[in-house]
């Protein structure tokens, strides 16, 4: 199957076809409305600031095409990083307005009703390193995943109110986040599967066989 | 929770990885990307490679040598040496490359770095300071092109301008301590750790698992790069490519 990686200029879009191709599947990067509408499989990577991607889709016109292609053509989509949080309407990052395909809103971390005793490591932001995560339901994407999974984080803001249904696994960092979410044939991952060796690459097997 | 990253530093000369002493004595470790390719099998936390051709300006950036790194590792690519343009971020950006550090550029030319953090997040984008101790006067300072030229600029000026370039991590290397197995600067690392907020990487020193615990709970580390540790055996003995265990580690630090 051939799997689609939308380029909208926002970072690190090699890793991702590499990965793919690793567990032996073909990969091609797309950047134009009509590519995304006759995808198979999308996946939505993104690395930056929430305005600058939100402006990057519109300004390629590729914001009405992904909404056409998930909504209307049921076409499965995997973002990931800066791309799981434009699935979303809103950040406290930004101004502008993301792709509002997943109820709920993205936030900075805040740590300010945290306590921390001085023995206990100081919280940068940055969320960045490998950590846990916690799985809040079962799903196809996550099937034969390790108890012990861990993934790679970079980020500074966090999906926030997400409704119980969309939520597939958390991670904690000072507390409790969602960072895996679903809805319908949309997913997201806040973590980068593509830096995550073969947790990593059990995920993209999943998403690519059996969503 | 998160786990404190460790990682090896691995030094790039032409094609192949090289182990210095004090940023002097490149010792030959082996071909660049075979040795890559066991690191990635390993499943180590992140790879962090400093071109030391390319960083002192002799030699260009090798981007085919990335390239087929990037291609078979599966983790955190984190590359430095001869970054001056916004193109070289691009370029390394697109082909799979995590983060870039940047280190004369810090002094040279801190606008092109704030381009590249408004265009990539300040999460991809590392400053490496190589910071060395004056043989007469003992104080602290940054030097830049391998060690070759110092800056006039005291910790604390340095330190106020990777801040005001809004770096999204900081590598600090003790040159004094590179391959000496000494272990690290922790009252260095400290330094940085206590002023700034952004994660602080200690590197240069590290001889024994002893030495990262230490570091952390004392120099503040959020994270550690191996050099000589991950390509020797042990203090002046031969070439092998090693690395911590997870589970060592996880002992080790109480995670």
């Amino acid at each position: 199957m051939l799997i689609s990686i939308v380029d909208c200029q926002m970072g690190n879009i090699g890793s991702i076809k590499n990965i793919i191709e690793h567990i032996g599947h073909q990969a091609n990067i797309i950047s134009t409305p009509a590519e995304i509408l006759t995808a198979e499989k999308l996946v939505f990577p993104g690395v930056g600031h929430w305005d600058n991607g939100a402006s990057k889709l519109e300004e390629l016109n590729l914001k009405s095409a992904l909404i056409e292609a998930v909504n209307e053509k049921q076409t499965p989509m995997l973002g990931i990083c800066l791309g799981m949080q434009l699935l979303f309407s809103e950040s406290q990052e930004g101004m502008k307005t993301g792709l509002a395909l997943i109820p709920g809103n993205i936030k900075k971390f805040d740590f300010t009703k945290i306590s921390t005793n001085k023995a206990q490591k100081k919280l940068r932001i940055p969320h960045m390193g490998w950590n846990r995560v916690k799985p809040i339901q079962q799903d196809s994407i996550l099937q034969n995943l390790e108890c012990d999974a861990r993934f790679y984080f970079v980020h500074s803001f966090h999906a926030d109110n997400v409704p119980e249904e969309n939520q597939l696994l958390s991670c904690h960092y000072g507390y409790d986040f969602v960072c895996t979410v679903r809805k319908q044939n949309i997913w997201g991952v806040q973590f980068h599967p593509e830096k995550s060796h073969k947790y990593g690459m059990q995920l993209f097997k999943n998403f690519i066989e059996n969503s | 929770m998160l786990r404190t990253r460790v990682m090896p530093a691995l030094l790039i000369d032409g094609s192949g990885l090289v182990k210095t002493i004090k940023f002097d004595k490149p010792a030959y470790i082996g071909d660049a990307s075979n040795s890559c390719r066991i690191f990635n099998q390993m499943e180590v936390d992140e790879l962090i490679l400093f071109d030391i051709g390319a960083s002192s300006q002799v030699k260009k950036i090798q981007f085919d040598l990335i390239q087929q790194v990037v291609s078979e590792c599966f983790m955190p690519i984190c590359y430095g040496g001869g970054v001056k343009t916004l193109e070289d971020f691009q370029k390394l950006f697109y082909m799979g490359v995590e983060k870039v550090s940047v280190s004369s550029l810090i002094f040279e030319n801190p606008d092109i770095i704030k381009k590249a953090i408004n265009i990539y997040g300040a999460q991809s984008i590392i400053a490496t300071l190589d910071i060395k101790k004056s043989p007469f006067k003992k104080k602290y300072r940054a030097v830049i092109l391998n060690s070759k030229k110092v800056i006039k600029k005291s910790l604390d000026e340095t330190l106020s301008l990777i801040t005001d370039i809004g770096f999204g991590e900081l590598i600090i290397n003790n040159v004094n301590r590179d391959g000496t197995w000494e272990g690290f600067d922790c009252d260095l690392m400290t330094f940085f750790t206590s002023k700034i907020q952004i994660p602080v990487v200690a590197l240069g020193g590290a001889g024994k698992l002893e030495d990262i615990k230490k570091v952390v709970n004392l120099g503040g580390a959020s994270a550690i790069a191996l050099g000589s540790m991950s390509v020797f055996q042990k203090k002046g003995m031969g070439v092998l490519i090693s690395f911590p265990k997870i589970k060592e580690l996880e002992s080790l630090l109480g995670e």
